[in-house]
């Protein structure tokens, strides 16, 4: 009568514990996992697409200075900007984002040579 | 012994062990027996509706997703079905399917962690450990086919934004299978185990009459012998079921309502099985262009874990709508709540309150 979890939970003491030691042993993240959203910097061109789509203004895209921001407090992980970003220059890295002390965006400064040289791949 | 006691009025909540979210109930007591419920909501408020002034439709499906975060994908689901009516889209076969897989798989987690809060709740704590152990496999299916564990954001305005693989379907249906033959254990423990029975048989009795009466929904309505559940009118792949039949039970109390989302898990794992048999192969998104037209209007309705949702959606010829509104199932179903929690003792309060299964956060928005 009262033992009718008895034997799954007596089979439990002798399997593989469900629950991992977290710091001492980490999961392997499964690919596409939603970790942080980062800028290739090599294939970004500053569109600022990911700025206007972004549901939580987390990513500011400053042409003039040529950098790309990311305010990882804000970002939902939601991948919008991944998915309207027209050069695939932003991917989803399965790693979560490192503990931080200060609510500073993530600044990725854009090289000016890259654009330059896919400017004159279309002329040749 | 004077028979008119002294009325006592005792506050439960917004904080109570048994309670995951916060309301608050003014329970009006003459000795140990509850004579009237005065619930009061508002603790949670955070004006999401409000945000579709400031969110484009596109955006405010993340928005809709975080209204609870156990109906997350549901939300998410009714709300980008809703805009697809305002905008007549007409969106892929496939990502109708893979809606209703993730939806179900969602009810099949929402129900698990029910189970468990519930044996939790009367004190039974190796079944609250072995129904969380069994919903952790799906989350685990969650992250490998969305990428998030709890809010998934693959729901588009017009489909979806992830497929799942052949590889991963044919692994969510032998994960699946693993979870169906732990789940029966529980599930007899859980209806036929002496324990349980004395807590909750006979507790919180809501008739048929009382049900329709007080428009409950969901589970809570179906233990009262109400066949009422949206997935029978076939919105979506749903239609493509080849027989869906709302389980109801004629107990109308809390081992009614136990009995109720106990058999839906097995039902929700049968309709995912179908929906991975009959899944056709193809796109899972059109392109969406242009916005909602001025003064359009659409509703939608779906069946969450806890009950039919109801949406609607307002256009004004701009990206923004002008009015959204839900109607989620908790707040229609604490008419009922306070209906169920009268003449019932002070001890049975929490037990009553679980069965219902309200959420909180859907009610308050």
């Amino acid at each position: 009568m009262g033992l009718k979890l008895g034997s799954m939970t007596f089979g439990s003491l002798f399997k593989k514990p469900e629950t991992t030691l977290y710091p001492f042993e980490k999961k392997e993240p499964p690919a596409g996992l939603k970790g942080m959203v980062e800028n290739d910097p090599a294939l970004c061109i500053l569109c600022g697409i990911c700025e206007k789509r972004c549901p939580t203004g987390a990513i500011v895209v400053a042409k003039a200075d040529r950098t790309w921001a990311i305010n990882r407090l804000r970002c939902v992980q939601c991948q919008s900007c991944i998915l309207a970003c027209p050069k695939a220059s932003l991917y989803m890295n399965p790693q979560p984002p490192a503990i931080t002390t200060t609510i500073e965006p993530v600044v990725v400064e854009v090289p000016e040579q890259p654009k330059k040289a896919k400017v004159a791949e279309p002329a040749e | 012994m004077n028979s008119m006691s002294k009325k006592t009025i005792i506050p439960f909540g917004p904080q109570h062990p048994v309670l995951p979210e916060p309301v608050h109930l003014d329970l009006v007591c003459e000795d140990e027996t509850v004579i009237e419920a005065i619930p009061q909501i508002g603790f949670v408020h955070r004006g999401l509706e409000k945000l579709v002034e400031t969110r484009d439709f596109n955006q405010f499906i993340y928005v809709a997703e975080r209204i609870c975060g156990i109906c997350a994908f549901g939300h998410s689901y009714g709300y980008a079905t809703c805009i697809e009516k305002l905008m007549n889209i007409e969106i892929p076969q496939r990502a109708e399917y893979l809606r209703v897989i993730w939806h179900e798989l969602s009810r099949v987690h929402s129900h698990i962690l029910w189970l468990g809060l519930a044996a939790d709740a009367f004190g039974f704590e190796s079944l609250f450990m072995h129904c969380w152990r069994l919903r952790e496999r799906v989350l685990d299916i969650f992250e490998k086919t969305t990428g998030g564990r709890v809010i998934f954001s693959v729901v588009k305005v017009g489909g979806v934004t992830r497929d799942i693989s052949d590889e991963h379907l044919a692994e969510i249906k032998s994960t699946l299978q693993g979870i169906s033959a732990d789940y029966a254990q529980i599930m007899n423990t859980f209806l036929m185990d002496a324990s349980v029975k004395n807590r909750t048989v006979g507790v919180g009795y809501i008739s048929k009459a009382d049900a329709l009466d007080l428009s409950m929904v969901g589970p809570f309505v179906r233990a009262s012998n109400v066949d009422f559940d949206v997935r029978m009118f076939g919105n979506g792949a749903y239609g493509d079921l080849s027989d869906f039949q709302p389980i109801t039970s004629t107990d109308g109390d809390c081992y009614g309502r136990c009995v109720v989302r106990a058999k839906e898990v097995l039902q929700s794992i049968d309709i995912i099985n179908e929906m991975i048999d009959k899944i056709p192969a193809g796109d899972i998104d059109v392109p969406v262009k242009g916005a909602p037209a001025e003064g359009a209007e659409a509703i939608a309705h779906l069946e969450q874990p806890r009950g039919e949702c109801f949406y609607y959606a307002k256009g004004n010829g701009t990206k923004n709508l002008e009015r959204m509104r839900m109607r989620t199932p908790t707040s229609v179903n604490l008419g009922g709540m306070t209906k169920a929690l009268q003449g019932c003792d002070l001890a049975d309060v929490n037990m009553i309150i679980l069965t219902i299964d309200p959420c909180i956060s859907c009610t308050e928005r």
